[in-house]
């Protein structure tokens, strides 16, 4: 069944194509307790050409880096059980992960989100990601590595 | 408009969702999303929708059963609740989410109990919505064109 297809009004200053190409080396971590948040995300970030893994919360990612994986960009729910965002945040950051890690989440309070990003976020936004929000870190991302070269 | 009619009548259903105030442009980025290679996505993700609503609810209604009533710990569900509501554009839902956690920071026990009855009819009225909508999707059969309805 397909409902049809629209261009996506976020894609268009660039060809698909060109987006794709772009950012095909780049790896995400998608950490959320909601298995409809990471299918959503899951989604929108292969639409954008990159590499995704999910993972239930924040112990599972910690574990994921403790086990040698990396990535360029997480993106960290706050609240989950077992290990919320901010403590995975925190963690990761202690054991020295330089990854861009961005907080998405449905807090409403500035003083909650505050909080988050002092955990060590380099971002935070709200849940659910939009194309806007992703082409912001793609090109945050691309500029990071061209900085690093 | 298409000519088939059941995709006509498609297209004026999903109109209607969002003249009535149903969904709002969340829907549409879902829709943006849907491809050849992943021809269910909405209706998959609308779908994950339900399972986390069904738990949510029960956990609401366990709470409001409990004396005292634990207004942060209502509040919290509901936070999540509101977040999965807006995943998926359901817009009226997300009032009544809204208003429910204003009720939840004044304390007030009767708005509460008042207000989750009336999201608990928009969340019945819209998946029975959706339902309908994506069970004439899927007999009206895939779209020949690009183009998606306006």
């Amino acid at each position: 069944m397909v409902l049809g297809k629209a261009s996506s009004s976020s894609l268009s200053m660039k060809s698909d194509e060109d987006v794709v190409n772009n950012n095909n080396n780049l790896r995400v971590l998608v950490v959320d307790d909601s298995p409809m948040i990471r299918k959503l995300h899951d989604m929108y970030l292969k639409k954008f050409g990159l590499e995704v893994q999910v993972a239930e919360n924040g112990k599972n990612a910690v574990e994921l880096f403790r086990f040698g994986a990396s990535f360029d960009l997480i993106l960290m729910d706050k609240e989950m059980p077992v290990m919320d965002g901010a403590e995975a945040t925190k963690e990761l950051r202690a054991m020295g992960v330089k990854s861009m890690i961005v907080g998405v989440t449905s807090l409403d309070s500035p003083y909650e989100k505050q909080v988050f990003m002092e955990a060590g976020l380099n971002y935070c936004f709200n849940k659910p990601l939009i194309a806007d929000n992703i082409s912001f870190l793609l090109q945050e991302l691309n500029k990071n590595n061209n900085d690093k070269n | 408009m298409d000519r088939n009619p059941l995709r006509r009548q498609l297209q004026i259903m999903r109109k209607s969702f969002f003249d009535q105030g149903y969904l709002d442009e969340q829907f549409v980025q879902l829709e943006e999303l849907q491809d050849e290679a992943n021809p269910n996505f909405v209706e998959e993700v609308v779908t994950l929708y339900y399972r986390d609503s069904a738990r949510l609810i029960l956990s609401i209604e366990q709470a409001l059963e409990r004396k005292p009533f634990d207004f942060n710990k209502l509040d919290a569900h509901m936070h999540q609740f509101k977040g999965s509501s807006s995943s998926i554009g359901a817009k009226k839902v997300k009032a009544e989410s809204t208003q429910f956690r204003e009720y939840c920071k004044s304390r007030n026990r009767e708005g509460c109990t008042r207000c989750f009855q009336q999201l608990k009819k928009e969340y019945a009225t819209l998946r029975k919505k959706l339902e309908a909508y994506f069970q004439l999707a899927r007999q009206a059969g895939p779209m020949e064109t690009a183009c998606r309805p306006k």
